[in-house]
């Protein structure tokens, strides 16, 4: 998956993560895509409902190896 | 989402791990979009008293009670395993292996997000402190009729 830009979260925990992806979607521009890098399999779940909170568009979440990387659009 | 969702909690514990599961749930909240309101009543208020200076308060019993019951962000205790704050420190050191912030980190986090602060006036009042005991961010100093006026149209309502 392409995305405009990433976020490396990898060695946080549950909020930092989310803290994290939330000011770095107010900096992009509506439609853009944001990749976050993290290793706490939280995020698993939580991106998505993250997602489902906010409006953004969660493309989904890829495992390999103990590290996640979530595909985050920007909506609004 | 025309009007956001509302969250309230009641922070009425003063333990460092009570607080930072009280701050990780606001800004969980504050940053999914809800609007926040921490109030902070009894031992709570100790999370948001300042670390530097000393505590004015009048009479005997409310200076013995504001000498042992400090507070400040630097000084709050374990709800388990203190030992005289080596289980505390013991924490800290695990906590900064996974990168979670403290609670000091935790209040500016919050405030970046909205979170809203609000410091209970009886237990000011009981205690005998004024507003100068407490951290420039609490912008409000109030009772249970302004706590119910948010917990009332709140979706989340918690109590720690």
């Amino acid at each position: 998956m392409n995305a405009d830009e990433t976020l490396d979260c990898v060695g946080f925990y549950c909020p930092m993560p989310i803290v994290e992806t939330a000011r770095r979607l107010k900096e992009l521009k509506t439609g853009q895509v944001l990749e976050i890098i993290a290793d706490d399999e939280g995020i698993k779940q939580d991106m998505p409902n993250w997602c489902k909170q906010t409006g953004h568009e969660c493309l989904g979440v890829e495992e390999e190896k103990g590290i996640y990387r979530a595909f985050v659009k920007k909506t609004g | 989402m025309a009007e956001k969702d509302k969250m309230t909690i009641i922070v009425y514990s003063g333990e460092m791990d009570k607080a930072l599961a009280a701050f990780n749930l606001a800004i969980g909240g504050a940053t999914s979009g809800m609007e926040v309101v921490m109030f902070f009543t009894f031992w709570g208020l100790n999370i948001v008293k300042k670390n530097e200076g000393s505590i004015k308060c009048k009479g005997l019993m409310r200076k013995m009670l504001n000498s042992m019951n400090r507070g400040g962000t630097r000084r709050l205790p374990l709800s388990k395993f203190h030992m005289l704050g080596i289980g505390k420190w013991m924490m800290q050191k695990l906590m900064k292996d996974i990168k979670f912030p403290p609670v000091e980190e935790q209040i500016k986090i919050a405030k970046e997000f909205g979170v809203k602060f609000v410091v209970c006036t009886t237990t000011m009042g009981m205690m005998g402190i004024g507003h100068d005991a407490f951290i420039p961010e609490v912008e409000n100093f109030a009772g249970v009729a302004t706590y119910l006026a948010a917990a009332r149209d709140s979706k989340v309502n918690l109590f720690i």
